[in-house]
């Protein structure tokens, strides 16, 4: 039985529209593919603020947001309502085409990569061979938006928390390129799609488990380099508010700032779904091999496999940041050059090693 | 001369650092039991949700609100208009208005507070020597009018008088 068999790659609405509309399928169906895309990505930022806030007020002793509807539900429509009409101000001198093109570019990667999270057997927008490589490549987009962002301000102090912000996160892309790289050659595929299908079966065939010791290690070295790729705590240098007047969008209001900041909890979804298609068997159910329970976990259909590990790494993400004590800039740029760079490559030997072995997988 | 550190040899060098990697992961989860372990039982949230909770509100115990002078149910009070606190106080929020009463002796007429120069600091209440006047826990105190916040503390005399005849 061959993948294509058993999980169609093809679903209900966009076989409607196939029959329906023979000659025009071909730009409906994208089309109504990012329209889903937008709402998805929409709502997402919604929801996420509104966790980040309430998992903060409950680690610290505290309620989150409690006025606006059932329990604070309604406060990221609130505050997003309080974004849009507050000004735009831009600075004496900015250079005003990169300075409203800078909020746009992190989200513009934050949708880009979106495009090929496999969500289900059949909920995937594209899915190219080169996925790793692509997603490799967009994520630049969002350093080039904070770097010019910063540019633009004319400030000095946003220069330079856009220059260590942009040194953060092309540093530790290194490292997630090297570990996206150790899972590609254990995979043997660069599509998230094939990545996804080879941890098929049981829980113990996902790449966490699958790889001896070191698919664990390698998760948790996934989790450190995301954390600081992400800009957040432990190694949000780049934004420390209280200190360092916020580096790079002090001088963003309204919806400029709202950009970022959407951007930047969008991209930590994006980060967990990779966490989850690469070490996490992405949207396979986590099978026992005891029939019966078997039965009822392939009940569920795999989207909500995949949000739900996708949220559990959120959450992971958000324990962190209300956990940790901001770190150094010389020990944020040490812990990547001198620790996670050198075991990263001793990773990936040891993974080719195990492979030729034949212990992995 | 100031004295350099001996430089240590590999192992020694070696050996620190990988304790330190352990130990520090170990004291990064053990943060993350603490804050797991809060966020966990909601029972633990300490803040409160302050209009709707009025009723069963209790202002916590050292809170220093307005001053205000404790009558008996006979309606006297302990001040002897001795004027210290008005002396105490920084602001001069205190005005101490004394009358003769009918033997000629110097008794409180008027305790006059002007609650909106007050800075609730208390230092009237510590330097009465009769603990005549107290610190209230009261918070809600916003007005729309400057003249409401001048208090006068104590029951006029004549309504004094009038209740020692009953």
């Amino acid at each position: 039985m061959s993948a294509e068999t058993l999980y169609p790659l093809h679903n209900g609405i966009g076989n409607m529209v196939r029959s329906l509309f023979p000659e025009s399928a071909f730009i409906i169906n994208p089309i109504i593919g990012l329209i889903s895309l937008v709402v998805l990505v929409s709502s997402l930022a919604a929801v996420l603020i509104l966790l980040e806030r309430k998992v903060a007020g409950h680690m610290q002793l505290r309620h989150g947001p409690m006025r606006v509807g059932y329990h604070g539900i309604l406060q990221p429509l609130a505050d997003g309502v309080k974004l849009i009409f507050k000004e735009i101000m831009q600075p004496k001198g900015a250079d005003t085409f990169i300075f409203y093109l800078a909020p746009v570019l992190p989200l513009t990667a934050t949708f880009l990569v979106m495009t090929i999270m496999p969500f289900d057997h059949h909920l995937q927008l594209a899915d190219p061979s080169g996925g790793v490589l692509y997603i490799i490549g967009v994520s630049g987009l969002s350093v080039l938006g904070i770097l010019l962002g910063g540019w633009a301000s004319n400030n000095k102090l946003s220069l330079l928390g856009a220059m260590r912000s942009g040194a953060q996160m092309i540093s530790f892309e290194v490292s997630l390129a090297l570990i996206m790289l150790l899972i590609v050659m254990l995979s043997g595929s660069a599509s998230l799609r094939g990545i996804v299908l080879s941890q098929q079966g049981l829980i113990f065939d996902w790449w966490i488990f699958k790889f001896p010791f070191l698919g664990i290690l390698s998760f948790f070295m996934y989790l450190i380099a995301s954390t600081a790729e992400l800009n957040r705590t432990p190694f949000d240098l780049a934004e420390a508010e209280s200190e360092l007047s916020a580096g790079y969008h002090t001088e963003y209001s309204g919806m400029g700032f709202a950009m970022f900041f959407f951007a930047e909890f969008v991209n930590m979804f994006v980060s967990a779904g990779l966490a989850t298609t690469l070490f996490l068997g992405g949207f396979h159910p986590p099978l026992i091999g005891i029939s019966i329970i078997d039965g009822l976990l392939n009940l569920l259909p795999g989207f909500v496999w995949f949000f739900g590990k996708t949220f559990f790494i959120v959450f992971v993400y958000m324990w962190f940041r209300w956990t940790f004590p901001r770190v150094r800039i010389d020990q944020l740029m040490s812990l990547e050059w001198k620790m996670l760079l050198p075991l990263n490559l001793l990773l990936l030997t040891l993974g080719a090693v195990f492979m030729m072995l034949g212990w992995a997988g | 001369m100031k004295a350099t550190i001996p430089k240590e040899n590999l192992l020694d060098y070696s050996s620190r650092y990988l304790r330190k990697v352990f130990t520090g992961f170990y004291s990064l989860i053990q943060g993350m039991e603490i804050t797991i372990k809060y966020f966990l039982n909601p029972k633990t949230v300490i803040t409160q949700q302050y209009p709707e909770n009025r009723d069963t509100l209790e202002m916590f115990e050292r809170f220093r609100g307005p001053v205000s002078m404790p009558h008996d149910e006979k309606g006297q009070n302990a001040c002897v208009a001795c004027g210290i606190c008005e002396k105490a106080c920084p602001n001069g929020s205190i005005s101490v208005l004394t009358t003769k009463d009918l033997s000629g002796r110097k008794v409180l007429g008027k305790y006059v507070y002007r609650m909106a120069q007050c800075a609730f600091c208390g230092l009237c209440v510590e330097s009465c020597p009769f603990d005549a006047i107290v610190l209230t826990r009261d918070f809600e105190l916003s007005v729309y009018d400057r003249n409401e916040l001048t208090w006068v503390l104590n029951t006029p005399q004549i309504e004094q008088e009038e209740n020692a005849n009953d």
